[in-house]
C-alpha cells in the first residue's frame, strides 16, 4: 500500500526535475515549455493525493481547473513564440537578449 | 443577497468584455473609436455597480470562495478607474502611431480587469489562483501584442516563462497548505493556522512557495526579472496598463493571502518581506541610476517603490495597511503620469522612451515639463507633493512597529533615488534641445495629463481625503 509520503516525493522530484529544466536548458524554448506543463503536472500529483488521504473532494476540484488554466497557458505560450520566431528566425534560448543592464 | 448579485460587477464585465470583443471583430476596422467608447462604457458600467454596494461587514458567495469587503470595493474602485485612465491614453498613442496596436488592446485589458477583480475579492486558494491566471494571461498577449517589434516579442517570452515559473511555485505553495491544513478556504485557514501549533514549520514551509509568487507579481528582488525587460520591451500603453492597475491587484492578493488567510504565521513573512523590501529598495535604486531609457529606469524605480510598499505591510497592523494601501494607489497614479508623459513624447517615427528625448522639454513644452517635474518630486518623496505623504506614512508605521532601522535603511535608499528623479529634472531644464519645436499631443491628451499631474500635486496638499478611505478600508483588520 503506498502512502501519503510516497506521493508527495514523486511530486517533489518532478517540481525539481522541472524548475532544473527551466534554468539548466538553454537550447530550446519549447522545453521551457514543456517544464511549465511537468511542473503544473507535480502540483496536481500533490493536491491529488492531499485529497484523498484528507478525505476532501476540493483538492480534485482544484487539479480540474489546473488542467484547463494549463491548456490556455500553453496556447498563449505557443503563440507567444510563433511571434517571436517570426521576428527572429530562431527559438534558441541564448539568443532572447536584446535587452539587458 | 444571493451568489449572482454579490458579483454582480463581475459577470456584467466580462459580458461587456466579451461585447467589447465581438464590436471590435466585426466594426473594429471600419470605425476604431467605436471599441474604445464601448470599452469606456463597460469601465463606467462596472464603476458604477461597484460603488454602488458598500457592505458593512464582510459578506461570503459561492460557498466562500469570494469576499465581498470594503477593502475589496475600494480597491475594485480604484482599479477601475485607473483602467480607465490608462483607456484614454493608449487612445492617445493609438492615433499618434497607427498600427501599431489595434483594437484588440481593449478586450485584452477588459479581461484582465475582470482578472484582477476576481483576484480582490478571492476568499479561497482557487480562487486566488484564478483571477491571478486570468490577469497574467491577458497580460502576456497585451505584451505581446506588437507583433512586429522583436523587443516586444522578446519581453512578452521572458514575461510568460517567469510568470509560469512564478505561479507553478505559487500552485505548490498552495498544494502544501491544502495538505496540511485540509482546505481551500482561507478564512478557514485563518482559524485552522491559530489551531495548528504543531505543523507551524511545515504551514511556513508552504508559506514560502505563496510568497515567492507574490513577490512575482508586485515585481520585487530577487523575483524581479521580468520587470526591466517587460517595462522597455512593451508598447508605452500596455505598460502603463502594467504598471498601474496590477499593482494594486497584487497588493489585493498579498492582502488575501498574508493577511485574510495566513495572519497567524505574521511573524515569519514579516522576515521574508523585510528581505525582499530591502532588496528591492537597494537593487531597484541603484541600478535605476545607471540607465538611458525612461521606461526601464521608470521599471527599477518601481521595483524600489514596491519594496518601500511592503514596509508597510511588514508592521502587520491596519493602520500599516492603509499606509501601504494609500502608498500603492499614489504610485500608480504617478507611474501613470510619468507613462503619460513618454506618450504625449513618442511620435509616428520613434516611441519617445529615451531620457534623451526629453532634453530642452523646459524650453519647448514649460507647461509639460511643469507637469513631469511634479510627477518625478512625488516619486522622489519631496514634499509637498503626493509621493511625500505615501513614504511619511508608511514610515511611520514602521518607526510605530519598532523597525527603526528598517526606517533609516528607507531614507538612505530614497535618498540615492532622489538622484536619478532629480536627474531627469535636470535633462529637461538644463540639456539643450534636439528640436525647437514644441511636442505636439491631442487636446484630450495635454487635458488628461494636466489633470493627473495636478492630482498628485493636490493629493500632497491635501491628502487627507484618500488616506481616510484607505483607513476605512482597513478598520476591520484593527484588533
Amino acid at each position: 500500500m503506498l502512502a501519503l509520503a510516497d506521493f508527495l516525493v514523486v511530486g517533489a522530484i518532478l517540481f525539481c526535475v522541472s524548475v532544473a529544466g527551466i534554468f539548466v536548458n538553454r537550447k530550446n524554448i519549447i522545453l521551457l515549455l514543456m517544464c511549465i506543463e511537468l511542473m503544473l503536472l507535480a502540483v496536481n500529483l500533490n493536491f491529488i493525493a492531499f485529497s484523498h488521504f484528507n478525505r476532501d473532494i476540493a483538492g480534485q476540484v482544484f487539479v480540474f481547473f489546473i488542467l484547463t488554466v494549463a491548456a490556455a497557458e500553453s496556447a498563449i505560450g505557443l503563440a507567444i513564440l510563433v511571434v517571436l520566431f517570426r521576428n527572429r528566425r530562431s527559438i534558441n534560448v541564448e539568443d532572447i537578449s536584446t535587452m539587458h543592464g | 443577497m444571493n451568489d449572482i448579485a454579490l458579483i454582480l460587477p463581475e459577470v456584467s464585465l466580462l459580458a461587456l468584455a466579451c461585447v467589447v470583443l465581438l464590436v471590435d471583430a466585426f466594426a473594429g476596422k471600419r470605425s476604431p473609436e467605436l471599441t474604445f467608447w464601448a470599452a469606456v462604457l463597460s469601465c463606467v458600467i462596472v464603476l458604477a455597480e461597484v460603488a454602488r454596494f458598500v457592505p458593512e461587514a464582510a459578506m461570503f458567495g459561492f460557498s466562500g470562495t469570494l469576499r465581498i469587503d470594503v477593502l475589496g470595493v475600494v480597491l475594485k474602485t480604484f482599479v477601475l478607474v485607473l483602467v480607465l485612465l490608462s483607456f484614454f491614453y493608449a487612445r492617445e498613442y493609438f492615433s499618434k502611431r497607427p498600427g501599431e496596436i489595434r483594437g484588440e488592446y481593449y478586450p485584452l485589458a477588459l479581461f484582465a480587469t475582470l482578472g484582477m477583480m476576481i483576484l480582490i475579492s478571492a476568499s479561497s486558494l482557487l480562487t486566488v489562483y484564478l483571477g491571478l491566471e486570468l490577469l497574467s494571461l491577458s497580460l502576456y498577449s497585451l505584451v505581446a501584442l506588437q507583433r512586429n517589434s522583436v523587443v516586444a516579442s522578446e519581453a512578452a517570452m521572458k514575461y510568460f516563462v517567469l510568470g509560469a515559473l512564478a505561479s507553478g511555485l505559487l500552485l505548490y505553495g498552495m498544494s502544501i497548505l491544502y495538505g496540511v491544513a485540509g482546505t481551500l478556504d482561507l478564512s478557514e485557514l485563518l482559524v485552522k493556522v491559530a489551531n495548528l501549533e504543531s505543523q507551524r514549520l511545515l504551514l511556513t514551509f508552504g508559506l514560502v512557495f505563496l510568497v515567492v509568487g507574490i513577490g512575482f507579481k508586485l515585481g520585487v528582488v530577487p523575483f524581479h526579472m521580468w520587470v526591466p525587460d517587460v517595462y522597455q520591451g512593451a508598447a508605452t500603453p500596455v505598460t502603463q496598463f502594467i504598471g498601474t492597475a496590477p499593482k494594486l491587484a497584487a497588493f489585493g492578493m498579498t492582502m488575501r493571502l498574508l493577511v485574510d488567510g495566513l495572519e497567524g504565521l505574521a511573524e515569519q513573512w514579516q522576515q521574508m518581506l523585510i528581505i525582499l523590501s530591502v532588496l528591492s529598495m537597494g537593487l531597484g535604486n541603484l541600478l535605476a541610476i545607471s540607465q538611458r531609457n525612461f521606461k526601464r529606469m521608470l521599471a527599477y524605480s518601481t521595483i524600489a517603490h514596491m519594496g518601500f510598499m511592503l514596509l508597510g505591510l511588514i508592521s502587520a497592523s491596519a493602520n500599516g495597511y492603509a499606509a501601504s494601501m494609500f502608498y500603492i494607489t499614489l504610485y500608480a497614479l504617478m507611474s501613470m503620469g510619468a507613462f503619460g508623459s513618454i506618450i504625449l513624447l513618442c511620435s509616428a517615427q520613434s516611441e519617445g522612451d529615451q531620457l534623451s528625448d526629453l532634453a530642452g522639454l523646459g524650453k519647448r513644452s514649460p507647461w509639460f515639463a511643469f507637469i513631469l517635474l511634479i510627477l518625478m518630486f512625488s516619486m522622489a518623496g519631496v514634499p509637498p507633493f503626493g509621493g511625500f505623504w505615501a513614504k511619511w506614512s508608511v514610515l511611520k508605521e514602521v518607526v510605530a512597529a519598532d523597525y527603526v532601522w528598517l526606517a533609516g535603511v528607507a531614507v538612505l535608499f530614497s535618498l540615492i533615488g532622489a538622484y536619478y528623479y532629480l536627474r531627469v529634472i535636470k535633462i529637461m531644464y538644463f540639456d539643450e534641445p534636439e528640436s525647437p519645436y514644441p511636442v505636439t499631443g491631442s487636446a484630450d491628451l495635454r487635458f488628461l495629463l494636466s489633470v493627473n499631474g495636478l492630482l498628485v500635486l493636490l493629493l500632497g496638499l491635501m491628502p487627507g481625503g484618500l488616506m481616510a478611505i484607505c483607513q476605512a478600508a482597513a478598520i476591520p483588520y484593527s484588533p
